[in-house]
């Protein structure tokens, strides 16, 4: 059965509104390139008993790797509580409900994760979450240009050593607004950005500067420098962190002099499992002084008529449904349920948990690249601190020695020739508390197995 | 409704404009459309140096109930905004023709001629055409 409501003659009748004489001519904008003519790729279709065996089946070619890879999504324990309490009928919503103050549960749970957001980061409001952290930074790209109004240049000056996929989302999503992204190299010794990087935009109008800490390498970028920098020259700085290292990183918000003014991050690591790249959430904050700037929804503590405390949705004036066109977004909802899940998980972990996470992780990545180096044939790409990933260098190409690590049970690393070709052959890994010594030595083995033989040859 | 002042002009979307002693107009909005907008919360004025053409929306005024744009009735360059109003919005509310103006503007060479401003009387009309 089709799940199409209109018969044939309506069509004839719509096209007959529209003033096309077929469907082919409503859709000739479609490059034929683009069009597919039949389905013959597609197979025929299976009951539900062959989905389920085959979809196991497909599971289990997966296996069950010993991961190392981090690279903006991060697997730490998640308390079973977490999605035991996430699940319930009460809170199985991806957004923010339509009829929001009948709701007054789900109003209040934002109001404490928008609560612990701001808390985590330092800074002054948040919002009730952004579909996931690249996203939020493109929309704290815009929100910047918004909101320094000194610049006219509508110029972000970002480092590569930003997430790679970050910057193409934010190139993305925002070109046709005319925003204009400088990318700026990183030390080749340390990784990280110098101010005699900065010192060559002296002279420009630049709106903003994007920190990522830690950034991409997982190297630890001398954020109040920086943010001083960037603020003594009239710009403002958006910072993209990682919450769990929040628990041991002095947060966006106390960054320089003034604090970072915009602060986002990718919100998956605070009890969302890795499930093949998502749906993951983001979290985006900022300085009370730009609330109007900040896009989503925000929900607010007020007392109702009867003098009662209740929650409210707030600031709404800044949203599509009131201002149109003019709104400072077309985002109107937020990532409801992984922010539950968020919400629950910090409930758990408290600021202690937190801590004891971020230092667990730093402290096996710092274990990781220790045994690791000592291997003939790697080495540390940067000098400096990390917080829980680090770039390695091996004497050979890196896809190869990754394939042979995966016929060993082992995710390794991300190969970064790809996206960092001018690193040679560097290999970016991860640890985190749920890796033990054992496992460590696991890969620290397989990995002198794997580049023995080439060696000896 | 309290009375229109008679020195200033006025347009059919309830902006008023007074003319300064150096030739520099003073633009707010109208007793009458702060009064259908309710309490406001936040006020955007434009920054000095930034041209307007006429019909351009120049301001914001946000009160609990909307946010409406404030448009240009006359085309030139902002020469200040009020940027008072950014910490006291209520002064719209309660002095729409004095305290509450939003932005100066020098008009281009003969836009003032240009535009279609109504006096007192006339705008008075408008509004009690409007049932206001």
């Amino acid at each position: 059965m089709a799940f199409i409501p209109h018969t044939p003659a309506d069509v004839t009748a719509m096209l007959a509104a529209i003033g096309a004489s077929s469907l082919d001519e409503l859709f000739d904008e479609i490059p034929q390139e683009l069009r597919i003519h039949s389905l013959e790729r597609i197979p025929e279709a299976l009951n539900e008993m062959q989905v389920g065996r085959l979809m196991s089946e497909r599971a289990l070619a997966d296996g069950l790797l010993l991961n190392f890879i981090g690279a903006g999504a991060y697997e730490h324990h998640i308390p079973a509580a977490v999605w035991a309490i996430t699940t319930r009928g009460e809170f199985y919503s991806a957004y923010t409900p339509y009829q929001a103050e009948a709701s007054q549960g789900t109003l209040q749970l934002i109001y404490e994760f928008q609560t612990m957001i701001a808390r985590l980061t330092g800074m002054e409001v948040a919002n009730a979450s952004m579909y996931d952290g690249a996203s939020a930074m493109a929309e704290a790209a815009l929100m910047a240009v918004r909101a320094n109004r000194k610049s006219k240049a509508a110029r972000i000056l970002v480092p590569t050593s930003v997430h790679p996929y970050y910057r193409r989302v934010a190139l993305a999503s925002t070109h046709n607004q005319g925003l204009k992204f400088e990318e700026l190299p990183y030390g080749a010794a340390d990784g990280v950005l110098s101010l005699a990087t900065l010192a060559r935009h002296e002279a420009d109008d630049c709106t903003a500067l994007i920190i990522q800490q830690p950034n991409f390498f997982g190297r630890l970028e001398d954020v109040d420098a920086l943010t001083d920098w960037a603020h003594a020259r009239g710009m403002l700085v958006i910072g993209v962190v990682n919450p769990t290292s929040l628990g041991l990183l002095k947060p966006p918000g106390q960054w320089g002099a003034q604090g970072a003014d915009i602060a986002v991050g990718e919100g998956q690591p605070l009890g969302v499992p890795l499930s093949s790249g998502g749906p993951y959430f983001g979290f985006m904050t900022s300085r009370m002084e730009h609330v109007r700037q900040l896009p989503g929804r925000i929900v607010g503590r007020t007392l109702d008529a009867a003098g009662k405390p209740g929650f409210t949705l707030t600031l709404q004036a800044r949203e599509q449904h009131i201002r149109r066109a003019k709104a400072t977004s077309n985002i109107c909802t937020n990532q409801g349920l992984l922010m539950t899940a968020a919400t629950i998980y910090l409930s758990l972990m408290g600021p202690q948990g937190v801590a004891r996470t971020a230092a667990m992780s730093h402290a096996r990545t710092r274990e990781l690249v220790d045994l690791l180096t000592h291997l003939p044939g790697v080495r540390s790409a940067f000098a400096g601190p990390v917080f829980h990933e680090a770039v390695l260098q091996l004497d050979r190409p890196v896809a190869p020695v990754l394939k042979a690590l995966a016929a060993r049970g082992i995710a390794a690393g991300l190969d970064l020739a790809g996206l960092y070709p001018e690193l040679g052959h560097a290999l970016l890994v991860c640890a985190t508390e749920t890796k033990t010594q054992a496992d460590l030595e696991r890969l620290r083995g397989a990995l002198a197995e794997v580049l023995q033989p080439a060696r000896a040859a | 409704m309290s009375k229109l002042p008679e020195d200033l002009k006025y347009t059919k979307s309830h902006e008023w404009v007074r003319t300064l002693a150096d030739g520099t107009l003073e633009i707010g909005i109208t007793d009458h459309a702060q009064h259908a907008l309710g309490d406001l919360v936040f006020v955007e004025v434009p920054d000095a140096g930034r041209s307007v053409q006429a019909g351009e929306a120049c301001a914001v005024v946000e009160s609990v109930k909307a946010a409406s744009d404030v448009y240009a009735p006359i085309a030139g360059e902002v020469t200040a905004g009020n940027v008072r109003l950014s910490q006291e919005p209520e002064a719209v509310n309660t002095d729409a023709y004095g305290a509450g103006w939003l932005w100066r503007l020098k008009p281009a060479p003969g836009a003032l001629a240009a535009a279609a401003l109504m006096s007192a009387a006339d705008y008075q009309q408008v509004l009690d055409a409007e049932g206001g």
